[in-house]
């Protein structure tokens, strides 16, 4: 084990204004402080939930009749595509890659990341790419209507002629999302592998940063594939090129090939960090120490292995070959072993400890929950012959509303609500928290729930109008989907008040273990003093062993 | 003590063993008939999976629950939990377990593969011997298709129907007799060997009460193969997204008696080729014409943007006077 840490650099930083935790200027400006830039990241992609949370309340309003009479079948799709692209590129990536930038320096003992200023570039792109996709709106023929996927012939069709259509606006955003994802993963990677504090061994570093990291690498090697893809796509798009356009003789299923080679992994860059999430909060208020804390750790990394090699199970019913089902099938299925091993830690973690429902706790075992249920219909989804019948179904999109909100969504509040505190400085009001937690748990099994057996029935995605069959499971999910929109109020009000005048929260309220916890709240600009030296591993419920050496824990803690 | 916790534990395993076979069985009315010889492959698979996905959610969240309702801290209670860092043998069962699991379940979508005996894209020669339905790599295991695919090989040669999908038209073609419909004939207990041809974009071939999917590839020509054993009227729905008028794009499966459909074809083939309904260009001329309100961009709250027009409605020797009227699935 190597502890390589780097000396603390004592230059001042150039910032415009002084970026003094109680300054709230800071959050409008280029800061390269980690911890604005993350909650800059925060806030910036929740307004785009809402806006995505928009489009999906229409389109289930449409779908809560079998006919297309609520917008024209070309709204629909122009809908669902945005739905889809605002979710994914403006909501989960940034809101994830906000909590880690805020997260990850203050776990690791580390003064800011290792770039502040790729850092505060990262960021700034994300409002860009969300002008360019809102934008699409504005130009004639709408925006983009060939789904998130954008699988070329569809997407090369260009009913006006324009040049700046919606498509090319939506891959102009999808590649400066790039481009922000990838400095982002540069950022992380060298900042958790350079930048631990001195004594933070790998078996000592949290799990949270090992999901952090593990995310990250998948950015790294997959998103250049779907750079590519986009670049190549464009280029069939404006300049007539071949790559993809069958009549001109290009291939469009190798289109499909450099999408879901990052885009299934994609799906591990989100649900990483949930896990990661998940393993900070239950021991903090169970009170026991993470079980299985190196396997869970390790096994982030064994998914971000695996998940480089199961692309091919989004196109079992494409133009496969049946030895490549087969293969893929074996490693899809294979995923499952690694996302086991965690919930079962989980499960073992909370047993016989002293549990607190606190807010973060009930979102973080709700989202276990639904993991739960999600990785199981995933392995329904990864057989090859469930999959001819149920591809493009609704029971798929029932699976990753399960997995994005069940799962994720359900991490990332309980990761607002538990480190709340340690951003703001003060407590958030719990009886809003638990009304919050029971809007979105009974809105996400009355929403995607019925999704499954819609599809099992065969109610393809994607559709404006269906048959008369499939209404009973639709009226429910649109309901659900209408009370979705609903919970996201008492979080709003409980966030906005709470910050302006909720009760002092103190450094610590949650008794947790963790860098992080010692140092004030709001952490001050160059987070820790001096840096700590750690001397045992996370997660010491039970024990009085200290995490950080003796000298420095007592210095820290009379800091007022 | 200890005696109490097996005895709940084993009482709990039994329940949930209990629940999981009852799920397993439920598990086949969440479809629509079976109206294929792979339907049924298809579905004691997916019972397969039910059952056991029940027994690990229930394996999981009982434990969950339970500590969950019983390990709650007192409310002054400020001390924490046991110090357990872990136990290498749990990690281990709970490794090994799931991995056998899934190979497990690997081996039986394999199996049930095999049985199918899907022609997907391979874009191979094929002879219709029955003989050459076992793939090469499938050599150690018995590879025989379904009985019933079986017994469809050997009493007829395979009924040959190209399917051509475009943007928003589903039109058959019987080479053999020269017909083309856009409903979609089929005799029962015969294989039924497909061309599929896409004239635009990506499509879906999708039958529900098949369970059978293939995306249609344009410049491509895709075997697909299938068995009918129902007789009925069914749905075959673009289940691959191709444009605006998508949902619209369904066409009507009936299977027929051998004779019947005989029958159907020889009375088509004697029919002149006329224009179809088409959902589509039904659509779009409505909500381009100039003529009056009657346009159903008056009917949709929001007005949409341009899109591709449709293919004009095909001209078939033999189309059902309306839209797809199909029974439930």
């Amino acid at each position: 084990m190597t502890n390589i840490s780097l000396e603390p650099i004592n230059v001042t930083r150039g910032q415009p204004y002084p970026g003094a935790p109680d300054n709230w200027r800071r959050f409008f400006t280029f800061s390269t402080d980690h911890k604005v830039i993350g909650i800059q990241y925060i806030v910036t992609s929740f307004f785009f939930f809402l806006v995505g949370g928009t489009f999906s309340m229409i389109m289930r309003g449409e779908l809560i009749t079998p006919d297309a009479d609520l917008v024209d079948r070309t709204v629909y799709n122009a809908l669902f595509t945005m739905h889809g692209s605002v979710m994914l590129f403006l909501w989960t990536f940034p809101v994830l890659v906000g909590l880690g930038n805020y997260l990850v320096p203050l776990m690791i003992g580390a003064r800011d990341m290792a770039f502040p200023r790729l850092n505060a570039i990262s960021f700034w792109m994300i409002p860009v790419v969300g002008v360019l996709m809102l934008a699409s709106f504005l130009v004639p023929g709408g925006p983009s209507q060939s789904g998130w996927w954008a699988y070329p012939p569809v997407s090369l069709q260009n009913p006006t002629g324009n040049i700046i259509n919606g498509q090319f606006l939506w891959i102009l955003a999808v590649a400066i999302s790039g481009v922000s994802s990838i400095m982002g993963g540069v950022n992380f990677v060298t900042t958790i592998v350079k930048m631990r504090a001195p004594g933070m061994t790998w078996f000592r570093t949290p799990a949270f940063v090992w999901a952090v990291l593990a995310a990250q690498l998948i950015q790294l090697y997959g998103l250049p594939a779907l750079t590519g893809g986009a670049v190549m796509l464009l280029l069939d798009l404006t300049l007539g090129t071949s790559f993809f356009a069958p009549e001109r003789g290009g291939n469009p299923i190798l289109y499909q090939h450099f999408f879901w080679f990052y885009s299934h992994p994609a799906v591990y860059v989100m649900v990483l960090p949930a896990f990661g999430i998940f393993s900070e909060v239950l021991p903090v208020h169970a009170r026991k120490p993470l079980f299985g804390y190196r396997v869970i750790a390790a096994s982030s990394l064994l998914i971000t292995v695996i998940s480089g090699a199961v692309w091919v199970h989004h196109m079992f019913a494409s133009a496969t070959p049946g030895w490549m089902r087969m293969f893929f099938m074996v490693t899809t299925m294979l995923v499952a072993v690694p996302s086991g091993i965690k919930v079962f830690g989980w499960v073992a973690t909370i047993w016989g400890g002293k549990i607190r429902l606190t807010t973060p706790m009930l979102f973080a075992l709700g989202g276990i929950s639904n993991w739960l249920f999600a990785g199981i219909t995933g392995i329904f989804l990864g057989s090859v012959p469930i999959d001819i019948h149920v591809n493009n179904t609704y029971f798929v999109v029932g699976h990753f509303h399960y997995v994005l909100y069940g799962a994720i969504v359900m991490a990332i509040y309980a990761a607002i609500y538990h480190w709340f505190p340690k951003m703001t400085g003060r407590m958030y009001y719990e009886g809003l928290g638990k009304l919050h937690f029971a809007l979105t748990y009974l809105g996400t099994a009355l929403t995607f729930l019925p999704m499954h057996p819609a599809g099992l029935m065969g109610m393809p995605r994607r559709v404006a109008s269906y048959d008369p069959e499939f209404a009973y499971w639709n009226v429910l999910a649109s309901l659900g989907g209408f009370l979705l929109g609903m919970s996201t109020l008492p979080f709003i009000l409980n966030m906005v008040s709470s910050w302006i005048r909720g009760a002092k929260a103190g450094d610590n309220p949650w008794r947790a273990i963790g860098l992080e916890w010692l140092i004030s709240s709001p952490p001050p600009v160059e987070n820790f003093e001096e840096i700590p030296t750690v001397i045992s591993p996370p997660y010491r419920y039970g024990t009085d062993e200290p995490l950080v050496a003796t000298n420095l824990q007592q210095e820290l803690t009379q800091t007022p | 003590m200890k005696l109490r916790a097996i005895l709940t534990l084993t009482v709990y395993a039994i329940l949930a063993i209990f629940a999981s076979l009852w799920m397993a069985k439920q598990a086949y009315a969440w479809f629509p008939p079976e109206a294929s010889a792979e339907s049924k492959l298809i579905d004691d698979l997916f019972s397969l999976f039910t059952g056991l996905g029940t027994f690990i959610y229930l394996g999981v969240i009982g434990p969950f629950l339970y500590s969950l309702v019983f390990h709650r801290a007192a409310k002054y209670d400020d001390s924490d939990g046991p110090h357990i860092e872990g136990n290498t043998w749990l990690e281990v069962i709970w490794t090994a377990v799931p991995l056998a699991l899934v190979l497990g379940l690997s081996f039986a979508s394999y199996r049930t593969y095999d049985k199918m005996a899907v022609r997907g894209p391979m874009e191979l020669v094929h002879l219709h011997m029955p003989q050459m339905m076992q793939s090469a790599y499938a050599e150690p295991f018995d590879s025989t298709p379904q009985q019933e695919i079986q017994n469809a090989l050997e009493s007829a040669p395979l009924e040959q129907i190209d399917v051509i999908a475009k943007q928003w038209a589903w039109v058959f073609h019987y080479p053999q007799q020269d017909v083309s419909s856009t409903e979609l004939h089929l005799p029962v207990d015969r294989r039924v060997h497909f061309t599929l041809k896409s004239e635009d974009v990506l499509h879906g071939f999708y039958i529900p009460a098949f369970r059978l999917k293939q995306d249609v590839v344009p410049n491509h020509e895709i075997d697909f193969e299938l068995t009918p054993t129902r007789v009925g009227t069914y749905r075959l729905r673009d289940s691959m997204y191709s444009g605006t008028y998508f949902a619209a794009n369904q066409a009507d499966v009936v299977v027929q008696s051998v004779n019947d459909y005989q029958q159907w074809l020889a009375d088509a083939a004697a029919q002149t080729p006329s224009a179809a309904f088409n959902r589509a260009a039904y659509e779009y001329s409505r909500a381009n014409s100039n003529s009056d309100n009657g346009s159903t961009k008056d009917k949709v709250a929001v007005r949409g943007w341009e899109t591709i027009p449709p293919a004009p409605p095909p001209v078939v020797n033999y189309a059902p006077k309306q839209e797809p009227q199909s029974p439930p699935a």
